[in-house]
């Protein structure tokens, strides 16, 4: 039961076979059923099967599907194709090597979210039961914890485009406040050291591309600079 | 492979406080010579020459001026550290952005407490 047809413009690359990246025109007919971008997607595989992106669990959660979509990073699962320009151009995240079509190799994320520690670093003995907190000190961690580290927000950050390996970028930084404000981590002050840098922190000029992206909502800038706070109290 | 812990490297504070340090004296600055502008009975020659005849004055002039090189400092800085990545012309810009700031300060200097 067909009801519409939707024309896209989508971005293709192949290493083995291009010299060059090109776009590529498609339009495909959808079912009513069909309301984000994704099912539109996952049809236009049938029709070309050659098409690759990333997807798993096609509902906002996994952050594998995130792209670039009319000019705008997001993931392709939350997206409604109904709110979208036609043609609807997509091309792979912006700033990181693209390994084929829509998948971008995302090492450089990683290794710089990898860099902040993620993890609770508490070396005192651990108790019998969990390390407890109170329920104002566990809310300060509401829009920290969520983030699905999807990469739309720092692969549309300027900074992260010119100094990837040198800027933790927005998610990143984003999850090194996660486990500052964190009352059962015990290394803040190490984790302030590791990003008193004019690169690895520094380089957020807060022009807030990162919070107009995020599909989870989440505000990156507010956490960098309550990381900018917490450098100065320690200081002054 | 040697396998470093990363770490930052220790600066980097001081320059962003002092953009905002600096930010806000210029802000002062801007608000009194604007009031002094929309207040003044007769906004001339005359009464230009009375208002920087006044030490505090001249010296919040300096004061201002030094702030406008400093942050201008931090921020074209900044923008050659995103955008500029061989060593040798970074260097080269840095040293060109200090030379044309200082200058731009003498200058003003020479200005505001010349006869």
């Amino acid at each position: 039961m067909t009801t519409r047809t939707v024309k896209f413009s989508i971005y293709r690359f192949d290493p083995e076979k291009d010299q060059k990246p090109y776009m590529q025109d498609y339009s495909v007919e959808l079912d009513s059923t069909d309301r984000k971008l994704l099912d539109a997607l996952v049809k236009l595989k049938v029709v070309d099967d050659a098409i690759s992106f990333r997807r798993s669990c096609r509902e906002g959660v996994c952050g594998s599907d995130a792209m670039n979509i009319n000019g705008k990073n997001g993931l392709a699962c939350v997206t409604d194709i109904d709110s979208l320009k036609q043609p609807i151009q997509i091309r792979p995240l912006p700033g990181l090597p693209v390994v084929r079509d829509l998948i971008v190799d995302m090492t450089q994320f990683f290794k710089q979210y990898h860099s902040i520690k993620p993890y609770v670093v508490n070396d005192t003995p651990a108790p019998e039961r969990e390390r407890l907190q109170s329920q104002e000190d566990r809310k300060e961690l509401d829009g920290l914890y969520e983030c699905i580290l999807c990469a739309c927000c720092s692969t549309s950050c300027p900074s992260f485009w010119w100094n990837p390996d040198k800027f933790v970028g927005p998610a990143g930084l984003l999850a090194a406040y996660r486990f500052i404000a964190d009352t059962r981590d015990t290394a803040t002050n190490e984790r302030l050291d590791n990003l008193e840098d004019p690169y690895r922190l520094f380089r957020c000029h807060t022009i807030m591309n990162c919070v107009d992206v995020c599909p989870k909502d989440l505000n990156p800038t507010k956490a960098i600079g309550k990381i900018k706070d917490l450098m100065v109290k320690r200081i002054a | 492979m040697v396998n470093r812990e990363v770490v930052g490297a220790h600066y980097g504070l001081r320059d962003w406080l002092v953009q905002r340090v600096t930010a806000v004296i210029m802000l002062v600055y801007a608000i009194a010579i604007g009031v002094f502008v929309l207040f003044a009975h007769d906004a001339n020659y005359e009464a230009w020459q009375s208002l920087f005849s006044m030490t505090w004055v001249k010296v919040l002039t300096t004061v201002t001026a030094f702030a406008l090189l400093w942050h201008a400092w931090v921020g074209v800085r900044d923008i050659w550290m995103d955008y500029v990545q061989p060593v040798g012309i970074r260097l080269t810009l840095h040293v060109l952005t200090l030379v044309w700031l200082i200058s731009s300060l003498v200058y003003a200097v020479k200005v505001v407490w010349g006869a």
